[in-house]
């Protein structure tokens, strides 16, 4: 059982909803990014999502494009990202971290090298934004192979006919895009998203979390009630990238998680 | 050459890929579209009134075929091989872009999409797209790198005449690259009912193929003109890459002709060297995924995707067809660069000699035929894809030859 699923076992056994996070790693600097990271379990998060730069996040609004911009500017590498999980697993052996990005550096680093380095460095699962059904021989069954949680995303366009290839493959949880869109956009509606968890949960066991549009605590809380939990990126990355102390930036993601803790 | 492979012209297989370039990169929100586009695609393909509609606007709207033209001065300038141009400038809008755009257009329209989005980076692009949305009334937004609005202002003005919405993209650099990465953030915003037109053999399957097939009308025309000028086929191709689509629709109908030598262009910029300053991904790049394929591509030992550097707005994209990809790696086609400054002597050349003014993009091809036709026979006939013609490029061109067109260009704006 990998940190994902016992964590997402302990909420449902709890009644919890599970309430994820996502930084990018190295925005705007490893130091800071590495105590946010660190002050993120006690802020209430169940799920760090940790962001690995790459120069062209095609799926991504300019507040995570920018984000990455000031990681790579600051020299940032997929070597400095392993090491930053190393550094936090240091401390904390249960928090699940799921690494989210683009496939071609973990291309260019060779998908093997890349698993067994992920493994070691203490990460459990991997979001790899253009990585669909379609190519799972890439990396997908060799990640879960290797012992790594695949988490998919399901979104407003997957439709019945596709969403059981969609499912096939994948581990941990289903991440449902709230919107057709990029992240850090339009504002997600829980009466919209509630018929969709549904749906998807009809045809899967695995806990279905919803990001994509989600920027306050009540927001956080209205979708959380209507699936297993939720994620909040942009409306943190916009605090990071404000310059905000960490102790504040940590305060805002406490106001969130305890939204989605409530529902 | 691999003797192993009996045919070049059978991919991409069913997986959309080339060897091992291609594919489908892209996220899900994107997936069922493609999928609904690859269907569609196949369908069209074997539907007659498909191409009677695209053979009629090429004739009537675009002016094909175009001619296969013998540059009697620039051979003599040479002395060495005979060289042709495929005038492929000559089409409506001034480049071999309209005779995908038509395709994808009227398979938009047969999709009941009512918004197309295209990306740009010398312009071309997007004014055939511009331009047919205007002739079926079709909403048009073109992404363009900010850094090649401002170098292709003539192309932006006339998108505008045409009714298109002009969005200058201010991420990365501001070229060709980050323009695409807007054009998939809008569809993927707007999937419903938005068609993005590729402008070239790039992009997640079915692009890169069905781009191939709608610009190997540039080829087909080839074969049909040389055998009608010289009894028989060309010894050598030529012709500029950046995305690649002029030369993949110019290579494609002569895969299979073992005795054509196939030579591709790429954009060398200040030169191939290790700062990079060039954009010839096969001769300078590895291979890795971005735009929806996997195909050779400049980036950094980490796998971050580096700007590419040309005097052409054109041919500025770090990445390449994934079909191109392939052909260099079984050996079929050949690969090479042309430095800006060559790319200028051939422009000027072109002008004096055949009083033809190309645009930056060919003039790559042709600075590489006037370095090997010296040298070949005069029976051996060359072949190059005159793909656009040079009106957009003459401020660029004033700019490198120190000429100030400042006072100028107010009286000639209309």
């Amino acid at each position: 059982m990998t940190r994902i699923e016992s964590t997402f076992a302990r909420l449902q056994a709890e009644g919890r909803k599970a309430f994820v996070s996502y930084i990018m790693a190295g925005d705007p600097d490893v130091d800071t990014s590495l105590a946010v990271m660190k002050g993120l379990p006690g802020a209430g998060v169940d799920v760090i999502e940790l962001g690995l730069p790459f120069t062209d996040p095609m799926a991504d609004g300019e507040t995570i494009q920018l984000a990455g911009q000031r990681a790579l500017e600051g020299g940032m590498t997929l070597d400095r990202t392993l090491q930053m999980v190393r550094d936090f697993r240091k401390d904390d052996n249960d928090t699940p971290i799921v690494l989210m990005g683009y496939y071609n550096p973990i291309y260019s680093r060779g998908v093997d090298t890349f698993l067994a380095q992920a493994n070691e460095a203490g990460i459990d699962g991997l979001i790899i934004v253009d990585l669909p059904p379609e190519e799972d021989e890439e990396l997908c069954i060799p990640a879960q192979a290797a012992g790594l949680n695949f988490i998919r995303l399901a979104t407003p366009t997957t439709d019945d006919k596709r969403l059981p290839k969609v499912l096939q493959n994948t581990s941990g949880f289903v991440y449902y895009v709230s919107i057709t869109g990029i992240t850090g956009a339009a504002a997600a509606q829980a009466a919209d998203v509630a018929p969709e968890v549904a749906r998807i949960k009809a045809k899967t066991d695995l806990p279905v979390i919803v990001g994509f549009g989600i920027r306050t605590p009540d927001t956080s809380r209205a979708i959380a009630s209507v699936a297993d939990g939720c994620v909040v990126g942009s409306a943190i990355v916009s605090e990071i990238a404000a310059g905000k102390p960490v102790e504040d930036i940590l305060s805002f993601v406490a106001s969130l998680a305890e939204g989605a803790h409530s529902a | 050459m691999d003797d192993l492979i009996n045919s070049f012209m059978t991919g991409p297989d069913e997986k959309g890929r080339f060897g091992i370039f291609g594919g489908r990169f892209v996220s899900e929100t994107l997936m069922p579209l493609i999928l609904s586009l690859e269907e569609e695609y196949e369908k069209a393909k074997t539907d007659d009134s498909f191409w009677a509609e695209m053979d009629f606007l090429w004739k009537h709207y675009v002016g094909r075929p175009s001619p296969l033209y013998f540059a009697e001065r620039l051979t003599e300038r040479l002395g060495g091989a005979k060289v042709y141009m495929k005038r492929d400038e000559l089409n409506h809008t001034g480049a071999h872009k309209i005779n995908n755009v038509l395709g994808q257009i009227i398979l938009a329209r047969r999709m009941g999409k009512t918004r197309i989005i295209a990306e740009t980076g010398a312009g071309q692009h997007g004014v055939a797209t511009a331009t047919v949305c205007a002739k079926f009334g079709l909403k048009c937004v073109v992404y363009m790198g900010a850094h090649d609005v401002e170098r292709q202002a003539p192309n932006v003005f006339r998108m505008k005449l045409l009714g298109a919405e002009v969005i200058p993209v201010t991420s990365g650099r501001g070229t060709l690259k980050d323009a695409m990465n807007d054009a998939l953030r809008d569809w993927v915003t707007n999937v419903r009912d938005t068609f993005y037109c590729i402008g070239t053999v790039a992009g997640p399957h079915p692009y890169p193929a069905m781009v191939r097939d709608f610009q190997s009308i540039i080829g087909k025309e080839t074969r049909e003109q040389m055998q009608e000028a010289e009894g028989r086929l060309p010894d050598t191709l030529v012709a500029a890459i950046g995305g690649g689509s002029n030369a993949m629709g110019l290579f494609f109908p002569f895969l299979d002709d073992k005795d054509v030598a196939i030579i591709g262009v790429e954009a060398g910029g200040k030169g191939v060297n290790a700062k990079m300053e060039h954009c010839a991904s096969l001769t300078g790049g590895r291979p890795g995924v971005l735009h929806g394929n996997r195909t050779y591509l400049l980036q950094d030992d980490d796998g971050q995707i580096l700007e590419g550097f040309s005097i052409s707005a054109g041919l500025d994209y770090p990445g390449i067809g994934p079909e191109h990809s392939w052909l260099h790696d079984v050996g079929r086609a050949q690969y090479v660069s042309i430095t800006d400054k060559e790319a200028l002597a051939a422009f000027q050349l072109c002008c004096e000699t055949e009083g033809i003014i190309p645009a930056l993009e060919p003039s790559h091809a042709l600075a590489h035929v006037a370095k090997i036709a010296p040298d070949l026979p005069k029976d051996h006939i060359i072949c190059m894809n005159m793909c656009g013609r040079g009106d957009k490029d003459i401020f660029t061109v004033a700019k490198h030859l120190g000429v100030d067109m400042s006072a100028t260009e107010g009286r000639n704006a209309g």
